[in-house]
């Protein structure tokens, strides 16, 4: 009786992470040398999710097919960093982390720069292997 | 008429014994309502406990009737919640009640083990019924943290952003707590599930099983008497001398101590039903939309205190306190009717106990109060919506006013004030003028440090040079501007 039950509530422990790649729109629409807003669908998400399946992260392309796709979320305590694009600074509204446009810590408590997606250009447009939630155990973020 | 009474009274007073027979409703009465407490337990300080009980009682109740209406589904949650709070005949004041009882409940929890710690009430023997407390206060602190997310806002997502950032920072293992907490790889309607099934079923299931030990303790090894400086406890004697208090003092608890009890619990209902009429329930704010970031997550009052230690603690010891800090607290606590089981029970002859309590009191009220202001926090539209006072800007050159501007739009009015207005991170730079000379302006715009950004990459030396002359002026009438110590005060050969 135990064992299933068990099984039952752990079993979102011992499944493999679900990694994909996902769209976050053409190449054209980030222009060289800006920091844009972007967003995309979780590549695991139920029917019932609504919005919550909806995740947003920052896009800065440097040159060409060159790009640092950061999470949203900061990496001191993981509230909503957002960009500011006249000091070219991340500020988090939670504890007061701040990074620069490279993603590296500027100011505050964040033990770490932003969390950074794996990306890739295929086809004209910027893909990134997105999943997971970034945190502090998440690896190669 | 009168053998028709009789008769009637005798069938009546026959069912009652048959009933009493089977259930043993008189032995249970006396054993529990009518059970003997000492005189002086009957104590405006002895009502917390049932208070507290009471706030759990209403908290069942309006918690059944939201959840007739509420959708535990990430899609619809939001939605039926604003249902309940719009449009659901008295929904707002069900939600206004549910919460205003969480936050009573909390609150007296918080005064009666107070109460618990400075009469001494958790030394022997009346170990267990002090760990059986402890449990349901992190119980009780488990169902307001659940509670939040319930109200599947903002913030309630963001906050879960927060628990599962913490949670990410357990070595070894975090990444398996993680997906255990969030029931998925990100926050969503799994997670939103979980945290109901704990919120509905789990918690308050567990609550009722350990409140059912707590009052068990509290009829077989008796109600604290109320201290007396100077009566020791000593493992060999209590018990007698205990027996002998409720053999000279000891009186029912029903009727004889239990109306300090019912008038407590009058006032508590009063408070919460004038506090969920006035004041209403908490949002909900906007929409668990992630896509939506233009907001700045607060947790609910009684968790504020964290929410500034996690600000306010240097960032190198963040992880093994958020993680260890719990588990210590944790241990003293358990250890505590072991460790301090005997002697003195009156706060009046325990100076240091009622330090803890003071201490304890003053640094969470502060810690609440950080966290409420959240000075650390950039405000983030100041450098849009912060005025710059008039004669701040008075009397300026062309150049220390195309500084102001520099300073506008590049955000350092997130982080500093001027005058009070706009961020509280950074130093207020009304008279930074008196405390920096041009040398040093530069360098802390340029290179930052002291928990600022360095600007030198994205200032042109032109606006360096407008925003330092500016700050130079920022100073109050008749003030110096700062000057260079290592150099003489007044130029050689003047």
């Amino acid at each position: 009786m135990g064992i299933p039950l068990i099984g039952y509530v752990l079993s979102s422990v011992f499944k493999a992470p679900v990694l994909d790649w996902v769209s976050l729109g053409t190449v054209d629409s980030f222009p060289e040398g800006k920091t844009r807003f972007a967003s995309f669908t979780n590549p695991v998400k139920r029917e019932w999710d609504g919005e919550t399946a909806n995740i947003p992260c920052w896009v800065r392309r440097l040159e060409g097919n060159d790009f640092q796709v950061f999470a949203i979320n900061c990496a001191h305590l993981g509230c909503p960093v957002r960009w500011f694009e006249e000091s070219k600074l991340f500020m988090c509204p939670c504890h007061g982390g701040v990074y620069y446009e490279n993603g590296e810590v500027a100011a505050g408590p964040p033990p770490r720069g932003l969390f950074q997606y794996e990306f890739k250009v295929a086809n004209g447009e910027l893909l990134i292997k997105a999943g997971l939630m970034p945190t502090l155990a998440t690896p190669n973020v | 008429m009168r053998p028709v009474l009789q008769k009637a009274a005798d069938a009546a007073q026959g069912v009652f014994l048959w009933v009493d027979d089977r259930l043993h409703v008189t032995k249970l009465w006396e054993s529990t309502a009518g059970h003997h407490v000492p005189k002086s337990a009957g104590s405006w300080f002895y009502v917390f406990g049932s208070a507290t009980l009471l706030c759990f009682m209403i908290q069942v109740m309006t918690g059944i009737m939201l959840a007739l209406v509420y959708v535990p589904s990430g899609a619809e949650a939001y939605t039926t919640l604003e249902y309940l709070t719009f449009q659901q005949n008295l929904g707002w004041f069900l939600r206004g009640i549910h919460y205003w009882g969480s936050n009573f409940m909390v609150g007296i929890m918080i005064l009666h083990m107070t109460q618990v710690y400075l009469f001494g009430a958790y030394k022997y023997p009346r170990e267990i019924t002090w760990l059986s407390g402890l449990v349901l206060m992190v119980l009780t602190l488990g169902l307001a943290f659940t509670g939040q997310v319930m109200r599947f806002d903002e913030d309630a997502y963001w906050g879960l952003g927060i628990g599962a950032a913490i949670v990410g920072r357990v070595p070894f293992i975090g990444q398996e707590l993680l997906n255990l907490m969030l029931g998925g790889q990100i926050i969503a309607s799994e997670t939103l599930s979980r945290f109901f099934a704990l919120h509905v079923f789990v918690l308050p299931g567990a609550v009722l099983a350990l409140v059912s030990l707590h009052l068990r303790m509290v009829l077989t090894k008796g109600i604290n008497e109320y201290p007396q400086p100077g009566m020791l406890v000593r493992r060999e004697t209590y018990d007698k001398e205990y027996a002998a208090i409720i053999k000279k003092e000891g009186v029912p608890f029903f009727p004889k101590a239990i109306s300090k009890d019912l008038i407590a619990a009058a006032v508590v209902i009063l408070g919460i039903l004038t506090c969920a009429a006035v004041f209403g329930p908490k949002g909900p704010l906007g929409p668990p939309n992630p896509v939506q970031i233009d907001t700045a997550p607060r947790p609910d009052f009684w968790f504020l205190w964290i929410f500034a230690v996690a600000a306010l603690m240097p960032p190198e010891i963040e992880t093994v306190a958020l993680l260890v800090g719990p588990v210590v607290i944790g241990v003293i606590l358990v250890a505590l009717p072991f460790v301090n089981g005997t002697g003195e029970k009156s706060w009046r002859r325990r100076p240091f106990a009622v330090i803890i309590v003071l201490l304890t009191y003053i640094a969470l009220g502060m810690l609440t109060y950080l966290g409420q202001t959240s000075p650390w926090s950039p405000d983030m539209i100041a450098w849009k919506s912060a005025v710059t006072p008039t004669e701040q800007i008075i009397d300026r050159s062309p150049l220390e006013l195309q500084g102001a501007v520099v300073m506008q739009k590049m955000q350092c009015r997130n982080c500093h004030a001027i005058d009070g207005i706009g961020g509280q991170r950074g130093p207020d730079l009304t008279d930074v003028g008196t405390r920096l000379t041009t040398p040093q302006l530069i360098r802390q715009v340029v290179q930052g440090g002291g928990n600022m950004p360095a600007f030198g990459q994205n200032l042109t030396p032109s606006q360096i040079d407008a925003v330092v002359s500016y700050m130079a002026t920022l100073r109050p009438a008749g003030v110096p501007a700062a000057r260079d110590s290592s150099r003489p005060a007044v130029p050689m050969g003047q």
